[in-house]
């Protein structure tokens, strides 16, 4: 039997702080946990959760104070476990003295490919983010959503099994953050195994097959995406137009939003069916009912205690309709 | 023996070419150069020693300035503005990453220290010295400069590591200070009477390079013959300095924490 991918045996990272470097302030808490071959693992929590801790200690930046971790089956001391991955650090920053391409070259000339190899290739990566058109462009004069691309293509550049990417949607427009989660799509459908850190959780939702929620250093839980949504059905969603002048149907004993014609109302599970009886009866026109399901983000609050202030805004299940 | 320190010595040759600071280095190094041909011109009977000094003393000062500043930011530079992430999850140990860089500010050092050579010889033809056997002791002065930057550079490197660009350029700088005169320090400690300055006198004599010995400047001038075992034995000093430095460096680098 083939090693998992990525193999976290109680990981911990304490660092000394303080002037006399006297105190210790603990990072990452004995984290555990395994992810497997072509699996899309996001890695979520608030900032200072201690994300980008475990990303470094996978990628040998930092070293552990206790535990281990294994990529494929090496580990992260050995340096040829290097070879099995590609990272991309956040908010990520090159040489800008060299244009894309050089630094692509740079990069590949770490992993032995031949000049002829290394041409194809940068040329290759660079269409694929597309870098193309400013691929003989300094550094120095590339926008955010540029340089994360390059970074993206250092990190995929030589075909890594692995990749880890912290954060890859910050900072980026709507556009960028769609173009890098088709590239995450990609990865996924060549088999590859991608661990990303976010603290935007409808990317998560998209993208991975499983998650986990960290705070405070530890893992407060992982499972998989789909699991996680449909923990429980709080409520239902019912979405109903009136007539033309007609008024709400007497008697409704949940909240309704009205925007012209269109109401929406959410009614606890047990009341759908009298509340759709009553709306049947009053001859409106009931156009869907959906559960509410908790999203990932009530699961991420719920399990650190609502301390958190993600930025994204809260997904609703609520369709929001012009009048 | 990894190739990964090759790509990292050109990549910071690069950096160094495409930096405009240097070239301002260069321009000046060169105009000194110029200005000693003037110099040279009024100092009726003495135009080559004076030309020749004041040629090899900037290209001494020049490539110091040059392997100080660009040597303490070889490291530090790299953490503080982060490309070394994304370098370090590459296959390259810690050790060739160092190698890497004190090898591309060298390659720099040498590359630069051949156009001001260039430029010095330049300036004793304009003023129609004719070349002579003895002017080979100038290559041999431009030697042991190379020697004395290629030992500042490892200092430099090592401080770099785990110190500010700042403290690093403070430290290098104290310790050139001190090796340029380790010889009168150590005369100065057997002068008192105190056995506990002598001794410390002594620890700095022996612990920090001696870069008084690289000086042959005089030398070149003068026309004063240079012994192929100061040679030797400066070429051996030197190694053994930078090895020494290159080791400690990479054992302090090599368990650093990139917060």
């Amino acid at each position: 039997m083939s090693a998992p991918a990525i193999e976290i045996v109680g990981l911990t990272k304490d660092y000394t702080v303080g002037f006399w470097h006297n105190r210790t302030r603990r990072s990452l808490d004995h984290l555990t946990l395994q992810v497997e071959d072509g699996e899309t693992l996001g890695f979520l929590g608030p900032n200072g959760a201690g994300k980008t801790t475990t990303l470094k200690l996978l990628t040998g930046l930092i070293f552990p104070t206790s535990g281990t971790a294994r990529i494929r089956g090496r580990s992260i001391d050995d340096v040829n476990m290097h070879r099995e991955i590609g990272f991309l650090p956040e908010q990520p920053y090159f040489y800008d003295y060299l244009t894309a391409r050089e630094l692509l070259d740079y990069y590949a000339r770490f992993s032995n490919f031949t000049k002829a190899e290394r041409g194809e290739r940068v040329g290759r990566l660079l269409e694929r983010v597309g870098l193309t058109s400013a691929a003989d462009i300094q550094l120095r004069k590339y926008s955010k959503g540029m340089l994360q691309r390059a970074g993206i293509a250092q990190a995929i550049l030589h075909d890594p099994q692995v990749v880890f990417l912290d954060e890859p949607m910050s900072g980026l427009d709507p556009v960028g953050r769609r173009e890098v989660r088709d590239i995450i799509h990609d990865l996924k459908k060549q088999g590859r195994t991608v661990f990303f850190s976010t603290h935007i959780l409808s990317d998560a939702e998209m993208l991975c097959d499983r998650v986990a929620v960290l705070a405070g250093g530890k893992l407060q839980g992982i499972g998989a995406s789909g699991e996680v949504m449909s923990l429980e059905v709080h409520a239902m969603d019912v979405l109903f137009e009136l007539r033309p002048g007609q008024d709400l149907p007497p008697g409704l004993a949940a909240k309704v939003t009205r925007i012209g014609a269109r109401c929406q109302m959410e009614v606890p599970e047990s009341e759908l069916y009298a509340a759709l009886d009553r709306l049947r009866a009053w001859d409106a026109r009931i156009l869907s009912v959906s559960p509410v399901r908790p999203t990932l983000e009530d699961y991420f609050l719920r399990l650190v205690g609502g301390a958190s202030n993600p930025a994204e805004p809260r997904t609703h299940a609520v369709e929001v309709i012009a009048p | 023996m990894s190739s990964a320190p090759f790509p990292v010595a050109l990549n910071t040759f690069r950096e160094a070419v495409r930096d405009r600071v240097l070239y301002n280095l260069i321009f000046f190094a060169l105009l000194l150069i110029g200005a000693a041909i003037f110099v040279g011109q009024i100092s009726i009977g003495i135009e080559r020693l004076v030309i020749i000094n004041l040629g090899l003393s900037a290209i001494s000062l020049f490539g110091l300035v040059m392997a100080i500043f660009i040597g303490v930011g070889l490291v530090s530079k790299e953490i503080e503005k982060r490309t070394l992430y994304s370098l370090l999850a590459k296959p390259i140990r810690r050790w060739e990453f160092l190698v890497g860089k004190y090898a591309g500010l060298v390659l720099t050092l040498v590359v630069n220290t051949a156009f001001m050579t260039i430029g010095l010889l330049i300036a004793l033809f304009y003023v129609g010295h004719p070349f002579v056997a003895s002017d080979a002791l100038i290559f041999v002065a431009v030697y042991f400069i190379l020697l004395e930057l290629a030992l500042v550079t490892a200092i430099a490197l090592f401080f770099s590591c785990f110190s500010s660009p700042m403290l690093s350029t403070l430290f290098t700088l104290g310790i050139y200070i001190t090796g340029c005169f380790a010889g009168d320090i150590r005369d100065f400690g057997d002068f008192t009477k105190s056995s506990a300055m002598k001794a410390i006198t002594r620890v700095i004599y022996y612990l920090v390079p001696n870069f008084h010995n690289f000086n042959a400047i005089t030398a070149a001038s003068h026309a004063d013959s240079v012994s192929l075992s100061l040679v030797l034995q400066n070429t051996l000093y030197a190694a053994l300095y930078v090895a020494v430095l290159l080791v400690a460096a990479s054992a302090v680098f090599s368990n650093r924490n990139l917060k």
